[in-house]
């Protein structure tokens, strides 16, 4: 491949940059890049890589407090857990390529959300996946559901990692754009973390892992514009991943990682070895210099442009102590991985690239990254939503107890046990709460902490109302934090959005980044890493706003969890929070009216915080029994949830003047708990001490749910309308729902 | 009793089942690499613990049953030393001929992770003492190739020597495996595989306990 071809028109159009970016690297390095160069900017400065839409106003957003070691801009946050003990995680998207190839898009999704945690030391102990698909009924759905599923779990489960929570959900705004979100958590020694910044001149870069193939070349670029219909066509920039090898990388690390070796420490993601050499050099103010004949490759031929920007898995690169090579090799060769020094730090802070002495690319190191482009893209005001109408037309020939049923047999409230029974959610022996409840729990090893973790957000509240839905996604994490136990330490994000060149869905994006921001604010719950998805959007019509937030919580005695299953007939039901109220974006009007309007439920931050606070001093005060938060589906469905967990039903009575505000309404920061009789006054006391409203609304026992004496639903059939699903989906069998 | 578990490349449940080991004998397995041309100690029980030893490429266990290690293990088992293998480590006994039949792809052909009803075959070996016969507990499965096949002579065969020790009971076979068999001995019953994994059902934490009867009866014969 000739290095120096014409640059033209064509050419800068296929690596994805816009002439005026192309002017700004003619001024930059005063004279025409040759192809490698051309190759290096594509990858440097896509919006993947980059950041260039979103970094304005990332920057706003609240990053810091006393538990956090490091914040955004490394692989992964960090964050205190007390004992010279730290959590380290992040969340990360591989959307379009799950669309193109579901399987290799959602393991290799998984396979790099791993890597991000292990490269700073850690150990992955648990992760959790944010999927999101189209219509049930669209043609595609079950194909990419069930090769997502099996992608995530065929990575996870080889790799050894519990995966023990997520979300799957369906709307026909997702139809060929769907999302596969993926969330790694790490535990790593306080004075054990390893930071992507190298140091000192004339010291050895080495390459680890897998070879280097042709797979990936472009897949950042890929994610970084917008689907049309010839979008499968992209297959190729797919790449494969490979569990096998990245467990043997992830041991070779962590044993690497003993002997005090390592300097520096960056895997090779989106846009691999450029990125991540670039990454390395420029954050240590040096320059790097690659001998690319050294890469290991796993096909003959293959060119300096390719190598640069391929997006094989499993790799990592390295600044290793001097005098240190002997014992990095020793131990990759022992885990049968690739070892090959390929370059050396410098001190001129140029990127320079040689393949057998011919010199392929010569760039300021610090100018790719920090001379990135950046915008201030234009935002008029986000879409509003349909007026919820002034009567809500409820059908009241059915009984309660049926709108109930049909509802938790619904894609948006059924049973998700058929995929996550697809996942290894024991392997370490740690995990405490498997996939069901309201967060995954796992125990820190060897202690008795336990790390409680979740992902959340509401798209159709975004959509509605993007400030609101933007806060609902931080407090709703933070909640399902609290309703186990959970101390709420921080949070990472996965913004997935559509084309940010358009000025309202720009809207959407900005004014979902208020609302974060501001509830991280109030709620002590900074973010410490994220990843932005934009261009989610097929001929120009784009997903639903979808800020997913991952948080993660400390429990302090694992004995001490609590859980949502009801655990004794006989107990009190208190709904914690006040009565439900708004209709506005439910469940209940999307599955049983058809309609999604009306504004999303606002979230007072400060009643947010005081109804976690009285949660979590009722578990520590042995007050509480079961916890769980009202969300999607409102007060019964929360009770339905509570009660088919246990196998113990309930009797409820509700307000027949507002019944199916009562019922359904999705009002926030609100809880449902179980408290023994004996022990009801002191959960009322303290309830009036803290100033949260409770209120009794039934009791446990039986094996049907019973509201207001009148409509009755036995557990068995409900259980076996809520476990059917994601069966009848897989058979075709959705029409008999 | 000294006991050591066998780390292969790809194998993710060494801990789990160091854990479980630990809690019933108080003493820490050692961990030995496959790679060992032999047994450095006189062990009383080998494990072959669960994971995706060599990825699962080829063929389950396939490519571990022929590590320099496994021809050691396999003299051990000869001369008596007990060995189990739980999972992957099932997988690997068969492939290296220890134990009879194989493991196939699961019947609906997904991996599969939930706790199942187990039942006591044989509880007159060194693995199940500390059980009653007939005994029926919870324990969790986690795979993709549990499915156990063999034919009809070395089924007849398993069962007149009593050689089945662990079912699936209260029709929750996971699998597909025939006769509902989650568990085997060789004709010695010093070699033990089974798909469940007993070493995530021995604390409160795990939800199940029931598992730990099995760490405890081998404590109880090997000391």
């Amino acid at each position: 491949m000739d290095n120096h071809p014409q640059i033209t028109s064509e050419l800068i159009e296929e690596h994805g940059l816009k002439a005026d970016e192309y002017q700004k690297i003619l001024d930059l390095i005063g004279r025409e890049p040759s192809l490698t160069e051309l190759g290096i900017f594509s990858a440097m400065w896509n919006e993947h890589c980059s950041y260039k839409s979103s970094k304005l106003w990332l920057k706003t957003l609240p990053t810091s407090g006393p538990q956090v070691i490091q914040g955004p801009g490394e692989n992964a946050g960090v964050v205190d857990i007390g004992d010279g003990q730290a959590v380290i995680f992040k969340m990360e998207s591989h959307n379009h390529p799950s669309f193109i190839e579901p399987y290799q898009g959602a393991t290799t999704g998984v396979g790099g959300i791993l890597r991000d945690v292990f490269t700073m030391g850690a150990r992955p102990v648990a992760a959790l996946n944010a999927l999101r698909f189209g219509d049930p009924s669209h043609p595609k759905t079950k194909h990419l559901v069930s090769g997502v599923v099996a992608g995530v779990g065929g990575y996870g489960n080889s790799f050894g990692v519990p995966t023990v929570g997520g979300e799957v959900n369906f709307h026909s705004r997702y139809n060929t754009n769907i999302l596969v979100n993926a969330m790694a958590v790490g535990i790593a020694d306080t004075d054990k973390i390893f930071y992507a910044e190298a140091s000192g001149v004339g010291n050895p870069i080495v390459y680890l892992g897998s070879k280097t193939g042709r797979d990936g070349i472009h897949g950042a670029s890929m994610a970084s514009a917008e689907f049309d219909d010839n979008s499968e066509e992209k297959r190729p920039t797919v790449q494969v991943g490979d569990p096998f090898a990245e467990k043997r990388l992830l041991e070779a690390c962590l044993e690497l990682m003993q002997s005090d070796s390592i300097i520096a420490i960056q895997d090779m993601g989106a846009a691999g070895l450029t990125c991540s050499a670039v990454e390395m050099g420029a954050k240590g103010n040096l320059g790097v210099r690659l001998d690319l004949e050294k890469v290991p490759c796993r096909e003959e031929g293959m060119t300096p442009y390719e190598m640069m920007l391929s997006e094989s898995q499993e790799r990592m690169l390295m600044v290793l102590q001097p005098g240190k090579e002997d014992i990095a090799k020793a131990i990759f060769e022992k885990w049968d991985l690739d070892f090959a020094i390929v370059g050396e730090t410098t001190d001129d802070l140029m990127f320079d690239i040689r393949f057998h002495g011919e010199q392929m690319a010569h760039l300021p190191i610090k100018e790719l990254g920090d001379e990135a482009p950046e915008y201030d893209r234009p935002y008029t005001t986000p879409p509003k939503p349909l007026p919820l109408p002034a009567n809500i037309d409820h059908d009241e020939n059915t009984e309660i107890a049926a709108i109930l049923e049909t509802m938790m047999g619904s894609h948006a409230l059924s049973s998700r046990r058929w995929v996550w029974e697809q996942y290894d959610n024991l392997v370490q022996g740690n995990t405490a709460q498997i996939p069901g409840g309201d967060s995954g729990v796992v125990r820190v090893d060897r202690t008795q902490k336990g790390l409680a973790m979740t992902t959340d957000v509401n798209p159709r509240y975004c959509e509605a109302n993007p400030i609101e839905g933007g806060k609902q996604a931080v407090a709703e994490a933070w909640r399902n934090l609290i309703s186990v136990g959970a101390t709420p330490l921080a949070c990472t994000d996965n913004l997935n959005f559509g084309n940010p060149e358009r000025p309202e869905i720009m809207a959407q994006f900005v004014d979902c980044i208020k609302g974060i921001g501001e509830a991280c604010e109030t709620l002590k719950f900074p973010i410490v890493s994220g990843n932005v998805s934009l261009y989610n959007e097929t001929n120009g019509k784009g997903i639903l706003p979808t800020p997913c937030i991952g948080g993660v919580g400390l429990i302090k005695n694992i004995d001490e969890m609590t859980t949502v299953a009801f655990k004794q007939k006989e107990e009190f039901i208190f709904e914690i929070g006040g009565a439900g109220s708004h209709l506005g974006q439910s469940i209940y009007l999307q599955l049983m009216h058809s309609l999604e309007a009306g504004d999303c439920p606002e979230v007072n931050l400060d009643i947010e915080a005081k109804h976690g606070a009285f949660i979590l001093e009722a578990i520590a005060a042995n007050l509480i029994t079961a916890v769980h938060d009202i969300s999607d589906g409102g007060l019964l469905v929360a009770i339905a949830e509570m009660a088919l967990a246990s196998n113990i039903g309930a009797k409820i009575s509700l307000d027949d003047d507002k019944l199916y505000e009562r019922a359904f309404g999705e009002d926030q920061s609100r809880y449902v708990i179980t408290c023994s009789a004996q022990h009801a006054e002191n959960l009322k006391e303290l309830a009036v001490k803290l100033a949260t409203p409770v209120k009794q609304v039934g009791t446990t026992g039986g094996s049907d749910i019973t509201i207001n004496t009148n409509s009755v639903i036995s557990l068995e059939k409900l259980r076996h309308t809520n476990e059917r699903f994601f069966s009848d989906l897989m058979n075709d069998k959705l029409s008999l729902n | 009793m000294k006991s050591a578990i066998v780390l292969f490349p790809g194998t993710n449940r060494e801990n789990d089942m160091a854990r479980a080991l630990k809690m019933a004998s108080g003493i820490e397995p050692d961990i030995i690499w496959h790679k060992d041309q032999q047994l450095e100690k006189d062990y009383d029980l080998i494990v072959l613990p669960g994971g995706f030893s060599f990825g699962d490429y080829l063929r389950t266990g396939a490519i571990a049953a022929n590590s320099p290690l496994m021809k050691e293990v396999v003299a051990a088992a000869n001369k008596g030393v007990h060995i189990l293998g739980v999972c992957n480590g099932f997988q690997i006994l068969t492939e290296s001929g220890l134990l009879p039949g194989a493991l196939l792809r699961n019947k609906d052909l997904k991996f599969i992770c939930k706790s199942v009803s187990l039942s006591i075959e044989n509880n007159q070996t060194a693995f199940t003492s500390q059980f009653e016969q007939g005994d029926i507990f919870k324990c969790p499965v986690a795979h993709h190739d549990g499915n156990y096949f063999a034919t009809p002579d070395q089924i007849e065969n398993l069962e007149a020597n009593n050689q089945i020790i662990f079912k699936y009971a209260n029709q929750e076979n996971p699998n597909g495996s025939i006769s509902d068999i989650a568990g085997i001995s060789n004709e010695k019953g010093n070699v033990v595989g089974l798909m469940p994994h007993p070493e995530n059902a021995i604390e409160p934490l795990n939800g199940e306990t029931r598992g730990r009867a099995i760490f405890d009866s081998l404590v109880a014969k090997l000391g």
